[in-house]
């Protein structure tokens, strides 16, 4: 029944959207994190930056920002990522880039929703012990805003999930690029699109329902 | 106690501890300081009361720069309070404050709530923070909550959690913006009976409260303000028994007399 499996590598092609999901998230929360951080900040020039970029960012459709990462970075501006002569690990990382710059946008606004949520007393008790604005925020504010928009972010990482399939417009080597390759050659069309759904099904449906268990879990209490 | 004692009058000897000099603070067309001139000396214990509204809790807020002033000046010890940043962090540091909501940190035990500020503000070891915030914690009567969420308290209990976690940081003055108005009436008490101690040991304090009792039996000073101004300065005895001003007067009869 699943012969037409034969001959091609599924699980190698999850495998990479695998890679470039983990990748793109870590990357995104690091970048968005920094990006919330920005746009609470009581420097005027950072929070311009910040709601910039976010502004510009999210308005941008992903496949245009990572057809730019190839076409526009790699072969106008010469960003090789340091791997100019391997074309599969440069348009990897180029995806990755590309994701964790796109991502990142919403990362950020998830977030900065979770700062709103914390009362001000909690950040004015902190300056009143002498916590600088950094300590603040690191030790404070963004723990409890974290933990209210761990249902937010895990939305964010299901969409990052099914949006690496847009890394398939450059040619690297994950599910969405298989796929096409095996509509192309195989007869069973059906069939491969319920494999590939389902494979992204296995991803996504434990991630949503791990960060949901997490996000009661942790949720604070006042 | 006799030590403390001892200590306490020398340190009123070196006088003023905190010092506002014509203070003038508005919101938008709100004048809610005008001309405030306020000394509080060394071991002094100064309660603000007044009807709401009269700018109390924001003078108290003042005082640590919470809210900033439009002119005037504040020195804390002689020096006076610097711009936003690291100098000002460490001013806070030596001014306790406790708030009406408690406030404590929602995610941190009791017991990391009194000891995040000696390990990240007076980089005291993890060993020797622990040891004085569970004497603390034993000082307020909380000791048994220790590893308990706020939440799992009852709010006079997070309010003297909050009074060890000022108390952390060895103040040189506590400022307490109504600690009692928040709390059920039965909870009052105990937390009156902390902050009472305080002031026999010799804390400097600057109480903005509506508990006249608290005000007659530890005040120092009691110092009436109404409509953004200093209306009335006195002993307790003198401004319960005979206020001066007719403000004074109304504002006592509505709250004295039920």
């Amino acid at each position: 029944m699943f012969d037409f499996l034969e001959g091609y590598d599924v699980l190698g092609a999850f495998w990479m959207t695998v890679k470039l999901t983990a990748l793109s998230a870590v990357g995104s929360l690091i970048w968005g994190t920094l990006l919330a951080a920005m746009r609470v900040s009581p420097v005027p020039l950072m929070r311009g930056f910040g709601t910039t970029y976010v502004n510009i960012v999210r308005n941008i459709p992903l496949t245009v920002i990572i057809v730019f990462t190839s076409l526009g970075l790699a072969d106008i501006f010469g960003v090789t990522m340091g791997a100019a002569d391997n074309f599969d690990v440069q348009g990897f990382r180029l995806a990755v880039l590309g994701f964790i710059a796109y991502t990142a946008a919403f990362v950020c606004e998830a977030i900065r929703s979770g700062i709103n949520t914390v009362p001000l007393g909690q950040a004015e008790a902190a300056r009143a012990i002498g916590l600088n604005f950094a300590q603040t925020l690191r030790l404070i504010v963004l723990p409890q805003a974290f933990r209210s928009v761990i249902g937010p972010l895990a939305n964010v990482l299901i969409a990052l999930t099914k949006n690496t399939t847009v890394a398939a417009a450059i040619g690297v080597a994950e599910a969405a690029t298989l796929m096409k390759t095996m509509i192309e050659n195989e007869a069973q069309t059906l069939a491969i699109g319920a494999v590939f759904a389902f494979g992204f099904l296995v991803l996504t449906l434990p991630t949503g329902l791990l960060l949901g268990w997490l996000a009661k879990r942790l949720a604070v209490k006042r | 106690m006799t030590e403390v004692s001892a200590a306490k009058e020398d340190a009123v000897a070196t006088g003023e501890l905190v010092v506002l000099r014509s203070v003038n603070k508005h919101f938008g067309a709100l004048h809610v300081l005008q001309d405030i001139d306020l000394t509080i000396a060394r071991g002094e214990v100064v309660v603000v009361i007044g009807p709401s509204g009269s700018g109390k809790s924001t003078l108290c807020r003042t005082i640590n720069r919470l809210e900033t002033i439009d002119t005037g000046s504040i020195a804390i010890d002689g020096k006076p309070l610097p711009q936003e940043g690291k100098e000002l962090a460490r001013l806070r540091a030596d001014v306790g404050m406790v708030f009406q909501s408690f406030n404590l940190f929602a995610h941190k035990t009791v017991l990391e709530n009194v000891m995040l500020g000696q390990i990240k503000v007076r980089k005291a070891d993890k060993k020797k923070a622990e040891e004085k915030a569970r004497a603390l914690l034993d000082r307020v009567g909380v000791t048994t909550q220790a590893d308990k969420y706020p939440a799992q308290l009852s709010g006079g209990q997070q309010q003297r959690v909050a009074i060890a976690r000022a108390l952390a940081m060895d103040p040189k003055v506590m400022l307490f913006d109504e600690p009692t108005s928040a709390l059920d009436p039965e909870m009052i008490n105990e937390v009156l009976e902390v902050m009472q101690q305080l002031a026999r040991d010799g804390m400097t304090m600057i109480v903005v409260t509506h508990e006249m009792g608290f005000a007659r039996s530890a005040a120092n000073r009691v110092v009436f303000m109404a409509d953004g101004r200093i209306v009335e300065e006195a002993a307790p005895d003198q401004f319960f028994s005979n206020p001066r001003s007719d403000r004074a007067k109304d504002f006592l009869s509505k709250i004295l007399h039920h």
